[in-house]
């Protein structure tokens, strides 16, 4: 008869230490050897992993109130300005923000040495954070300017909250162009010197829930070395399977996460300030979810190999710029891989940009914590949309009032 | 094995200096190994010198050159990687024109091979979370 499991059952599994749980690698095996039907009966969780840079990152910040109060209009921490356009002192500030007196590609290409990412990564870190603030002053709130020292764990709050993370999938980076370019998919050589890719294929959330079967608001992962929840879809959130323009199929992409955790909990090493050369700064980070299987269709889907995905190569020297659709081909996660790659008849070198080995080392932890009986799954309170709901992706076009 | 400070160094130094026995002072008073990598002694002109110098009391050493007039610059001869930093992303690996740093398959972990870096220091650029170091 064919497996079906609920998550309860699962829970009761991991609650008394019975759950058997496999990575989204190791389970490959697993499938290969006993089959889909043996390995639905015998898995209840399969996990995954991905840790790369992710822009669409930031922290919600709630820092007390000082004597007398201010309601802060503009704010800096480290130099680096956070959004007070809500409450008195709360603030959003961006992964990608950068310190008013950054150079930025003034000096092309720029360093970016520091910006948002890296002030989230100081406060978990637990080094102290220079905070500057200033106020038109009212009756309630009469200060005008405050310059103080924080911690993350002085103030009251500090909720990470990610508009977009953990892209199903994603490109293939090339440059066709005549000049070196820098972009947020790192040093591109002119002339297809060399290939970038950022997923990690197999192991990677969204690819192991192609149809979002499970993966939906409220779902509690693995975030930034703590545990999270799925809040949202993410922005962007476009999945669909991709084609070749004789229709073929490559697999799925498009979709997209929002997330959101207390910050307090996680760790310095699983959300990284990162810095990219003639692009601008950002966040790295550390995200896994758990799968649990509930039927073969789902086990089906997490035993899916990088032979069997795929990643769009696009040129990033001209087209991505410049809005122009289509790409250059299809190019296997496996082949990705390898080390190197044919584009237009070439022989490019490969490289990722989001670790692999750190992927599996989150699948690894998660594995642990759900057998160790301190991690029990959540069942979604709503599923996100999917492939069949067709969502168009919008393009802003200029024109006038 | 204990790790022994070394150094890269470039030396300038007058005609007046070129016949006192400074680099035999500094093996002998600072207890430093040193290696001539180049040297330019002209009894007639400055003399130039690039020394590799090892031992505990390297900067002792130094202060005692500048101290006879010696003007000492730091060479970047060398990159290292701090391996807590490294998150092993890849990004360097196919910028590295030298094969330094590379991915071992199939682990996918990012190594450095310091005995193939030509210390170009691009990853220097490059690396997302400034893992890689020039060390003077
Ligand atoms: S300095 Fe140049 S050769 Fe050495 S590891 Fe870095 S990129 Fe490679
Ligand atoms: S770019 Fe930096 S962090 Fe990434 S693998 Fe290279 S040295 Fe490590």
């Amino acid at each position: 008869m064919a497996t079906e499991k609920t998550y309860a059952e699962i829970n009761e599994k991991i609650k008394s230490g019975r759950a058997v749980v496999f990575t989204a690698e190791e389970i490959i095996s697993l499938v290969a050897e006993k089959g889909i039907s043996e390995a639905a009966r015998s898995v209840d969780v399969v996990t995954t992993g991905t840790f790369g840079a992710m822009c669409s990152s930031g922290v919600f910040l709630n820092f007390g109130h000082s004597k007398p109060k201010i309601k802060m209009q503009k704010l800096w921490l480290n130099s680096v300005q956070a959004y007070t356009g809500i409450a008195a002192v709360d603030a959003y500030l961006g992964a990608t923000e950068l310190p008013e007196d950054d150079p930025c590609n003034n000096n092309y290409p720029g360093d970016f040495r520091y910006g948002g990412g890296h002030v989230i990564h100081d406060l978990l870190a637990r080094r102290p954070v220079k905070l500057e603030a200033i106020a038109y002053g009212t009756d309630c709130y009469p200060r005008q300017e405050i310059e103080t020292i924080i911690t993350l764990d002085d103030i009251n709050e500090a909720t990470l909250f990610n508009p977009r993370n953990s892209y199903q999938n994603y490109n293939c980076a090339v440059n066709l162009g005549k000049r070196t370019v820098y972009t947020y998919m790192g040093m591109l050589k002119p002339d297809l010197g060399n290939a970038h890719y950022c997923s990690a294929g197999q192991l990677s959330p969204l690819l192991n829930d192609p149809d979002f079967m499970t993966i939906g608001i409220g779902t509690k992962i693995f975030l930034g070395g703590g545990v999270g929840y799925v809040a949202w879809n993410g922005t962007q959130h476009f999945p669909g399977i991709q084609k070749d323009t004789e229709g073929k199929s490559y697999g799925p992409a498009g979709g997209t996460l929002s997330v959101i955790g207390d910050l307090k909990q996680m760790k310095p090493n699983w959300l990284v300030g990162a810095s990219f050369l003639g692009y601008g700064a950002t966040l790295t980070v550390g995200l896994g979810i758990p799968i649990p299987i509930l039927n073969e269709e789902i086990m089906r889907c997490v035993s899916v190999t990088d032979q069997a995905l795929y990643a769009p190569i696009v040129d990033y020297g001209e087209a991505y710029g410049q809005r122009v659709s289509g790409n250059l081909g299809f190019v296997s996660y496996a082949d990705l891989k390898s080390g190197r790659i044919t584009v237009k008849g070439r022989d490019v070198p490969t490289a990722p940009l989001s670790s692999y080995s750190k992927a599996r080392e989150i699948a690894g932890i998660l594995k642990s914590w759900i057998l160790q009986g301190n991690f029990e799954l959540t069942e979604p309170v709503k599923l996100l949309p999917s492939a069949k709901d067709n969502i168009p992706a919008k393009t802003l076009e200029i024109r006038g009032l | 094995m204990v790790f022994m400070p070394s150094k890269k160094i470039f030396l300038r130094f007058g005609k007046d200096i070129a016949d006192r026995p400074i680099i035999y002072r500094l093996a002998r008073d600072y207890d430093l190994v040193i290696n001539i990598l180049k040297a330019n002694v002209d009894q007639n002109k400055e003399g130039t010198m690039v020394l590799e110098i090892t031992g505990d009391q390297c900067d002792l050493g130094l202060e005692y050159l500048i101290s006879q007039g010696v003007k000492v610059t730091p060479l970047a001869e060398e990159v290292f990687r701090n391996e807590d930093k490294c998150t092993s992303c890849g990004a360097c690996t196919a910028i590295c024109p030298s094969g330094a740093l590379y991915v071992e398959r199939p682990s996918m972990e990012v190594k450095f091979d310091s005995d193939k870096c030509i210390v170009c220091q691009i990853c220097v650029k490059v690396c997302p979370v400034n893992a890689m170091e020039v060390r003077f």
